[in-house]
């Protein structure tokens, strides 16, 4: 019997393993390198009613244990998605999370009605909080209120449970989690990047060509955990938690905060083998914590 | 077929003013190709965090060795010249889509123009061209004379002329001066560097075949992030591309520049 496996609103985990959002495009390209089937889920790059270009470049920086970015949602578009991308996943055994993006109520609506009914699609991410874009995405994930009525639309059409990504730019991130809860989302994924900005040694001037953008990796888990740690105590719904997540232990310490599962994001562009390196790890994890099954640990931190 | 592996340092050496070539073995190599990049993790620990990308220089099946040749400038760089024999360096690689050497057929004459840091992909690229019988012709651009590097070699493979800024070593100016002095005959080109020169040389040349290789700050290096894309001009199907996986090679006229 696995010691690993999670169950969550319309996820049936290998494990609680999946890379982030963005940080693993559709997936073809990790598939060079390993069997995805590996995984427990895989959470899509956002995807949007029309194609977005997303911003000019430079769209990264590095930063002190981690970096910026700015993609600006850059995607195919949900045509695209779902005819190419999508059937691609058919191939693997492994669930599909559908991260969701638009700039105002309708496409949301549109997007998540129709990305819902593929059929390798598990469940929803309400991308509430993507700090890169002018309109759209974090306008929604700042206001309790605006946050709570785009759930309800959202889940009101979709055919699988609505996780919503939470943003960290705001002055109370439990405010939010308790509105979609209220909202009727089916779980809460969190953290999104916290926006930041590096300056050109030279010119004094911003690095990443829109000025601001997302800071992701080692640097953020501190204020990650946190994060889930105050969530879990206020709602009760799951949480698939994440902010520089590198190896098995800081997967134990998010799980102890208060997390059911969790993402790896940046890290996939360092080792680009953590996801499934992370995943054969976790069992000597849960031996050396005399612990017989993963599901034992989450939110251990409280108790 | 690309791999994530631990290399073996064979060598380090300083070649010119901050400029390094190091040696690496390991399997990888037996996929290279001219104008491919690896994309190398210099410390490990998380300072610094992202990989480097960083062009292949000389590729050796037999001995499973290759050499990449880098200026060490920034804190990622500079950690990978601290890297002595004997140590492993974690290599992700071969990435993207090199040079087309089979574009050259037999006997034609190919331009190869490169600067400064954009220099070293062209010397495996070169000698695979003069391989296959066809002949090189090298320009070459340099900052100053002290970060010049690789004469002998170029010299080897074909005729090479030299443009540096501060006129230390060939023509004082650009590999553009450099065109206009030697008028060099040729039937289609190569080029790596900076995008101003990549610019002019399109614009030098606009009937000639000709291939550039382009730089773009990355994150994943293989295709999944969206931080190496490039406008694309309206010639092109699509509206965007990747330089880390759909170049960093392009046909000239696709990649706006
Ligand atoms: C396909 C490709 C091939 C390359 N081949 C070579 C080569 O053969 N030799 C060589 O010396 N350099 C090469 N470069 C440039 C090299 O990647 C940068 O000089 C290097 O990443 C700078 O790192 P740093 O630690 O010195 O600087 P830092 O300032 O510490 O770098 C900070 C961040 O910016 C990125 N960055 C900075 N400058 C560049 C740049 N010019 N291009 C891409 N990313 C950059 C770094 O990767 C890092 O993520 C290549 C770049 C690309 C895209
Ligand atoms: C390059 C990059 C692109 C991202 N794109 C998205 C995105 O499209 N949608 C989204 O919800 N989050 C996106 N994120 C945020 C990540 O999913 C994750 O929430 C964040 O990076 C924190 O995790 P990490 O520290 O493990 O990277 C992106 C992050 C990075 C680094
Ligand atoms: S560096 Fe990630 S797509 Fe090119």
């Amino acid at each position: 019997m696995s010691r690993i496996n999670i169950e969550l609103p319309g996820l049936d985990l290998k494990n609680p393993i999946m890379p982030a959002s963005g940080c693993f495009g559709f997936g073809r390209e990790y598939a060079q390198l390993y069997d995805l089937s590996k995984l427990g889920a895989i959470m899509i790059k956002a995807t949007t009613l029309e194609t977005r270009r997303g911003n000019p470049t430079p769209r990264v920086a590095e930063t002190s244990a981690g970096m910026l970015n700015a993609i600006g949602l850059q995607n195919p578009g949900i045509e695209k998605v779902m005819g190419e991308e999508l059937k691609f996943l058919e191939g693997y055994d492994v669930p599909i999370i559908a991260n969701v993006a638009g700039t105002e109520v309708a496409d949301y609506v549109e997007v998540a009605e129709r990305i819902s009914k593929a059929p390798n699609v598990k469940a929803l991410e309400l991308n509430i909080s993507c700090p890169n874009v002018k309109c759209g995405g974090i306008q929604f994930g700042t206001d309790p209120q605006t946050a709570k009525e785009l759930t309800q639309a959202v889940k009101a059409v979709s055919s699988v449970p609505v996780y919503v990504k939470l943003s960290p730019n705001v002055t109370s991130i439990v405010d939010i989690a308790k509105a979609v809860e209220e909202g009727g989302a089916d779980g809460i994924t969190m953290i999104n990047t916290l926006v930041g900005m590096r300056l050109d040694e030279r010119t004094g001037k911003p690095v990443i060509a829109n000025g601001t953008g997302g800071l992701s990796g080692p640097a953020v888990k501190p204020v990650a955990i946190r994060m889930v740690y105050e969530v879990y105590k206020a709602v009760n719904i799951p949480i698939i938690g994440m902010g520089g997540v590198t190896c098995a232990q800081d997967v134990i310490d998010f799980m102890s905060a208060g997390a059911s599962a969790v993402a790896v994001g940046t890290a996939n562009f360092v080792d680009h083998f953590v996801c499934p390196t992370i995943i054969d790890e976790l069992p000597a994890k849960l031996d050396a914590l005399g612990v017989e099954h993963i599901s034992e640990i989450i939110g251990r931190s409280h108790r | 077929m690309i791999r994530q592996e631990k290399m073996t340092v064979v060598a380090q050496v300083q070649i010119a003013t901050n400029i390094f070539e190091l040696t690496l073995q390991g399997q990888l190599v037996q996929d290279m190709t001219p104008g491919q990049f690896v994309h190398v993790k210099v410390s490990d620990t998380f300072e610094p965090l992202l990989r480097r990308p960083i062009s292949i220089a000389n590729v050796d099946k037999e001995k499973n060795e290759f050499t990449m040749i880098y200026r060490a400038e920034g804190r990622g760089t500079q950690f990978l010249a601290t890297n002595r024999e004997g140590q492993i360096v974690d290599v992700l690689g071969p990435l993207g889509n090199g040079f087309p050497v089979d574009a050259a057929q037999p006997g034609q004459t190919a331009l190869l123009v490169g600067g400064g840091i954009g220099v070293p992909p062209l010397q495996e690229l070169s000698k695979q061209l003069n391989a296959r019988g066809v002949k090189t012709i090298h320009v070459l651009g340099f900052q100053s004379e002290d970060v010049c590097f690789y004469e002998e070699q170029f010299s080897a493979l074909g005729d090479t002329y030299y443009a540096t800024v501060d006129g230390s070593k060939g023509t004082k100016g650009f590999v553009t001066t450099v065109f206009d002095d030697v008028k060099p005959q040729f039937d289609l080109f190569y080029s790596c560097g900076p995008m101003p020169m990549l610019r002019a040389l399109e614009q030098y040349y606009p009937e000639k075949e000709g291939y550039l290789s382009f730089e773009e700050r990355m994150g994943c290096g293989i295709g999944a992030c969206f931080a190496c894309v490039c406008d694309t001009t309206d010639k092109h199907e699509k509206d965007y591309v990747k330089v880390c996986s759909d170049g960093p090679v392009f046909p000239k006229g696709v990649v706006a520049l």
